[in-house]
C-alpha cells in the first residue's frame, strides 16, 4: 500500500505529457472487439496507479416489457447475489478486501457495473464480472428480500422527495407512447409483482458479451487490457440478443400541465420540459445547437438567471438542461424555484415571455463564441478526474454513438452558428411539445 | 471455494508484504516572498492548477444565534467584488471556465479554485477580489438572503433535515454545534453588512490560513500567486474561543418526532472520536466493520441483505474540532420501524461487548489501506488532502506512515475502542415519521 501511494505521487510528478497542447480530440481512447462481439474501450490515464473497470449492457428501463417496470434495475441489484461459484455478497466483499470500491447503476438505455481497484487487481475484477455475466443463480428467497430493499429505495428516493415525485409525473405526461415515461426504478405496484422468473428472463434476454461494452480507464496499457479481456470475457459465447425497438412518440399536439401538491413543500417550483431530438431520433441536425443553447440559457451568468432572478426578482434559482445522450428522443428543460411571496402564475408568464423573446431575437454571435470557448476548455478539464472518461464514453456508446462521434464532439460544437441556435430553439421550444409541472404546498388538514 | 479463499489470503498477504518505501514524498513546502505557506504537488500532465484553502475557525466562534449571519457573509464573497457586480463576477468565472467556491462550516471557512493555465491570472485575481474586496451590494445581499431563507424554511419541512437537526440539538445542547434552522433563520434575517464584514475580518487572515496546491506550477510561480491572492489579508485572525463540546448522551434514550412521511427516518449514536485521538484508526476500523463498509458491514448484512429493512444503513464518525459523534442512519418502512430500531441497537451493543472478529479486522485494514488511493482521483482531491494534512498536523510523511498506523492496530486495540465507542451507557435514537412499534418520548 505504501508502494501504491508512492507510485501515485511519482506518477503525479511525471513530466512525459506536454501541457497546454490544444487537442482536437476528447479522450483519445483505444477500441477493439473480442471474437465474441464484446467491444472493449481503453482510456490510458497514468496519473494514479489505479484503474476503473466498467461493463455496460445495452439494456435499460426503456427495454422492459409492459407491466414489468423496474425489472432492469431489479436485476442490477440481484447481480450482487450468488453465482455458480460465488456466494451472495462475495463479489463486493472480495473487491473491498482488495482495497477496491464497486457499485452499479441503471438508466433507461443501459445498465452498468463498475469497480475501482489498484491496477494489479484488474484481472481479479474481470474474472468476477465475467463470471456473473453468465453464472448468476437466483432463489425465490433472495428475490423476495431484494424486492423489499427496492421498495424501501423507492420510498427513500421518490416518495420522500416531492420534487422527485413531480419529475416522474412530468416524464409520464411528456412521453405519450415511449417507455421513457416510466420511472427507471419502476412503478410501485409493478415492482411488487416482479418475480424470479421475470429477473431470469431479463438476464437471459440481454446479458451477453455481444450486447456489452467493457470500458477500462487508468494506469494500464491497451495490450494488457486486451490480454486480460480475452482471457476472462473471451470464452463467453455470443448469443442472439433482440434488437432494441421501442414504441415511438407521436407528433405532439397539445401542451400539458401537471400539478403536484405535497404538504412538505415550502418553496413552490416550476418545471417546463420539451420533447427534443437526440443524436439518433427527431431532428438530429439541431443537437449541437441545442447544446450551445442550453449553455447560453443556463448557469449563474446565463440569460434566464439574469432575467428571472436578477432583473425581475421572481425566482431564487433557474436551471436549464439538455442531454442529447439518449437512444431515443430527449428533453430540453427549465427548472425555476419561485421566490417567496411571488405567485407561481407570474413566474410561468415571465418564463414564457423570456422564451418568446429568445425565439424572436435569437442569440448573439458572441454568446455562441463564448460557449464554444468553454467547450474547448471542458475537453481539457474532463481529463482531470479519472471517472469522467469511462462514464462519458460508456453512456455515449450505449445510446448509439460511435467512438469517432465522441471524439469529434468539439468540432461539431465549433461549427455551430447563432442562426443555427435560433433555428434549433424555434424547432424545440414550441408550446405543444411541452409539459409544465407545478410543485405546490398542500394546506395541512 | 477453498481455492478462492486461498487466493484471497494470498492477496491479503501481498498487501501486508508491500515493502514500506520511506519518505520519497514529492510534497514541497512553498513559502512565498510574503511569508505565506502552501504545500504543493507539481503535476505536469494537464495544463491546470487546483488550489484549496482553509481558514481555521468557523461560524461556531460567533456563538449560538449568530451563525446564520456568518454563513451568509461567506456566501456573499462571490456575489460581486472589486469593480465587478454579482453578474459581472459570475460571467468572468464562466467565460474563463474557472471553478471557484467558498463556504463556511462550524469549524472553518474553506474554498477551492480550479483554473486552466491560460486563465490562471484571471482566476487568481477573482479569488483575491472575493477575499479582500467583497461588495455586499444591497440587491445581491437581499437576493442571497431570500434564497438562503427559502432553503432554511425548506429544511424545516424536510424529514431528513428535521432528523439531523433534532439529533444535533439533543446531542450538543446549547453549544453552537447544536444550532438549528430556526436560530439560523433569525440570524440571517437580522444580518447587517457591518456584522458580516466584522466576521470576515476576524476570521480570514494570514495566520490561520492553510493552502494546498496541485498542478502545473512551480514553487516560484506559486509563491507569487500566494502573495497576490492572500497577501492583502490581515496578518492575524481574532482569538478563537470555542468551548469543547461533550455530547449530552449519557443514557439510552429514544425520541420520536411524529411527521407525515412514507418512511421512518432514524439516527442513533453516541459520543465519537476526534481526529487527534491516538485511537483514531482503531475507531475507523471498528466503524468499518459495524456500518462504514458499504455492502459488507454488519449492519448492511443484517438489515438490508438478510431482512430487506432498508435501502441503506451506514455509520460514521462526525469529528469536529471541539467534539465528535459516532452515529448510524437509515430509513425504513414505518410498519417495520420497531424491528429495525431494535436490530440496530442490538448490533451496536454487540459491537460494544465483543468488538470485531479477527477476520473482520483484517478485511477492514485491507480496505482502509487499499482504497485510500482511490479517493485521490483528481487534482482537487489531492489538493484537499494537502490541506487536511496541514490542518490536522499529520506531517509531510503521513502518506508513508498511514498504512503502518492502520496495520499496527491490534485486535485488543480494536476491542478496547469498540467498548469505548459502543459499550458506554449513552445511546441516543431519534425517529422522524410515523413509526410503528417504537416507544419513545416526543420531541
Amino acid at each position: 500500500m505504501t508502494a501504491r501511494i508512492l507510485l501515485l505521487l511519482i506518477s503525479l510528478l511525471a513530466l512525459h505529457a506536454a501541457p497546454g497542447a490544444a487537442r482536437a480530440q476528447v479522450f483519445e481512447p483505444t477500441s477493439f472487439f473480442l471474437d465474441n462481439g464484446m467491444q472493449v474501450v481503453v482510456v490510458e490515464n497514468r496519473r494514479a496507479p489505479i484503474v476503473t473497470h466498467m461493463v455496460w449492457y445495452r439494456a435499460g428501463a426503456a427495454d422492459e416489457p409492459p407491466g414489468k417496470s423496474g425489472i432492469a434495475h431489479f436485476l442490477e441489484h440481484l447481480m450482487f447475489k450468488a453465482t455458480r461459484s460465488m456466494a451472495a455478497g462475495e463479489f463486493s466483499r472480495t473487491v473491498a478486501r482488495n482495497g477496491g470500491r464497486d457499485n452499479a447503476f441503471t438508466s433507461w438505455d443501459y445498465t452498468a457495473y463498475h469497480q475501482s481497484v489498484a491496477r494489479d487487481r484488474l484481472g481479479l475484477v474481470m474474472r468476477m464480472e465475467a463470471d456473473r455475466m453468465t453464472n448468476l443463480v437466483l432463489t425465490d428467497e433472495v428475490v423476495a428480500t431484494e424486492r423489499d430493499v427496492i421498495l424501501e429505495e423507492r420510498r427513500q428516493v421518490v416518495e420522500n422527495v416531492p420534487g422527485a415525485r413531480l419529475r416522474e409525473q412530468v416524464a409520464a405526461a411528456l412521453f405519450l407512447n415511449h417507455p421513457y415515461g416510466r420511472p427507471i426504478i419502476g412503478w410501485e405496484h409493478e415492482i411488487r409483482g416482479l418475480t424470479r422468473a421475470d429477473a431470469e428472463a431479463w438476464y437471459r434476454r440481454w446479458y451477453a458479451p455481444n450486447n456489452a461494452v467493457l470500458v477500462v480507464a487508468g494506469d494500464v496499457a491497451p495490450d494488457e487490457v486486451r490480454r486480460l479481456a480475452e482471457q476472462h470475457y473471451g470464452p463467453i459465447p455470443r448469443r442472439d440478443v433482440p434488437e432494441r425497438v421501442r414504441p415511438a412518440e407521436p407528433v405532439p399536439q397539445a401542451a400539458r400541465r401537471v400539478t403536484l401538491r405535497d404538504e412538505r413543500v415550502r418553496q413552490p417550483s416550476l418545471t417546463r420540459a420539451y420533447l427534443a431530438p437526440s443524436a439518433r431520433r427527431g431532428e438530429s441536425q439541431h443537437v449541437p445547437a441545442l447544446e450551445v443553447l442550453a449553455d447560453i440559457a443556463g448557469g449563474q451568468a446565463g440569460r434566464f438567471h439574469r432575467a428571472l432572478v436578477l432583473e425581475r426578482q421572481l425566482a431564487t434559482s433557474v436551471s436549464v438542461s439538455y442531454n442529447p445522450d439518449s437512444f431515443d428522443l430527449s428533453t430540453f428543460s427549465f427548472g425555476v424555484a419561485v421566490r417567496p411571496g411571488v405567485a407561481i402564475e407570474d413566474v410561468e408568464r415571465a418564463l414564457d415571455e423570456e422564451i418568446a423573446a429568445m425565439l424572436r431575437e435569437g442569440v448573439a454571435e458572441d454568446e455562441v463564441e463564448r460557449t464554444k470557448a468553454r467547450v474547448r476548455d471542458s475537453t481539457v478539464l474532463s481529463r482531470d478526474a479519472l471517472g469522467t472518461a469511462p462514464r462519458a464514453i460508456g453512456a455515449d456508446l450505449m445510446t448509439g454513438a460511435t467512438i469517432e462521434e465522441i471524439e469529434s464532439w468539439p468540432r461539431r460544437i465549433g461549427a455551430v452558428t447563432a442562426a443555427q441556435v435560433a433555428a434549433a430553439a424555434r424547432a424545440v421550444l414550441q408550446e405543444e411539445r411541452g409539459v409544465t409541472g407545478f410543485l405546490l404546498p398542500r394546506p395541512r388538514t | 471455494m477453498i481455492r478462492r479463499i486461498l487466493l484471497l489470503a494470498a492477496c491479503a498477504l501481498l498487501l501486508l508484504a508491500a515493502p514500506p518505501r520511506a519518505h520519497a514524498m514529492p510534497i514541497e513546502r512553498v513559502v512565498s516572498p510574503g511569508g505565506i505557506v502552501a504545500w504543493l504537488v507539481q503535476d505536469r500532465t494537464l495544463p491546470l492548477v487546483a488550489l484549496q484553502f482553509r481558514f481555521r475557525g468557523g461560524t461556531a466562534g460567533e456563538g449560538a444565534g449568530a451563525q446564520g449571519a456568518a454563513r451568509l457573509a461567506v456566501d456573499m464573497l462571490d456575489e460581486g467584488a472589486g469593480d465587478l457586480d454579482a453578474t459581472a463576477f459570475a460571467r468572468a468565472l464562466q467565460e474563463h471556465s474557472i471553478s471557484l467556491s467558498i463556504g463556511a462550516s462550524a469549524d472553518s471557512i474553506q474554498g477551492s479554485l480550479r483554473v486552466l493555465d491560460a486563465h490562471r491570472a484571471r482566476g487568481a485575481e477573482l479569488l483575491r477580489l472575493a477575499l479582500v474586496a467583497p461588495r455586499f451590494d444591497a440587491d445581491a445581499l437581499e437576493r442571497v438572503r431570500t434564497r438562503t431563507l427559502a432553503g432554511l424554511q425548506r429544511q424545516q419541512e424536510d424529514p431528513r433535515s428535521i432528523l439531523r437537526e433534532a439529533f444535533g440539538r439533543l446531542a450538543w445542547g446549547a453549544h453552537p454545534y447544536g444550532e438549528g434552522a430556526e436560530a439560523e433563520i433569525a440570524s440571517v434575517r437580522g444580518a447587517t453588512v457591518e456584522a458580516m464584514r466584522g466576521f470576515l475580518a476576524r476570521r480570514m487572515a494570514r495566520d490561520n490560513l492553510v493552502v494546498g496546491v496541485v498542478g502545473n506550477i512551480d514553487a516560484a510561480a506559486l509563491g507569487a500567486l500566494l502573495d497576490q491572492v492572500f497577501g492583502g489579508l490581515p496578518a492575524r485572525a481574532a482569538p478563537y474561543d470555542v468551548p469543547e463540546a461533550r455530547p449530552a448522551i449519557d443514557a439510552e434514550r429514544v425520541v420520536v418526532l411524529r411527521r407525515a412521511s412514507p418512511q421512518a427516518l432514524v439516527m442513533s449514536g453516541a459520543p465519537g472520536m476526534k481526529r487527534d485521538d491516538p485511537d483514531w484508526f482503531a475507531a475507523q476500523l471498528v466503524n468499518y466493520v459495524l456500518g462504514g463498509g458499504g455492502f459488507n458491514s454488519r449492519l448492511m448484512t443484517e438489515m438490508r441483505e438478510k431482512r430487506g429493512l432498508t435501502y441503506g444503513v451506514s455509520t460514521s464518525h462526525h469529528a469536529l474540532d471541539r467534539g465528535a459523534l459516532v452515529f448510524a442512519s437509515f430509513s425504513t418502512d414505518n410498519a417495520r420501524a420497531g424491528e429495525a430500531v431494535e436490530l440496530l441497537r442490538a448490533q451496536w451493543r454487540r459491537m460494544g461487548e465483543e468488538g470485531p472478529g479477527e477476520q473482520e479486522l483484517e478485511d477492514a485494514k485491507a480496505f482502509l489501506t487499499g482504497a485510500f488511493a482511490l479517493s485521490l482521483d483528481s487534482s482537487a482531491a489531492v489538493a484537499g488532502l494537502l490541506v487536511t494534512l496541514q490542518h490536522e498536523g499529520l506531517g509531510m510523511d503521513y502518506l508513508s506512515r498511514r498504512d503502518a498506523l492502520i496495520r499496527g492496530v491490534t485486535i485488543e486495540d480494536a476491542r478496547r475502542v469498540a467498548r469505548r465507542m459502543h459499550g458506554a451507557p449513552g445511546f441516543l435514537t431519534v425517529v422522524v415519521g410515523e413509526p410503528a412499534g417504537v416507544r419513545g418520548e416526543g420531541g
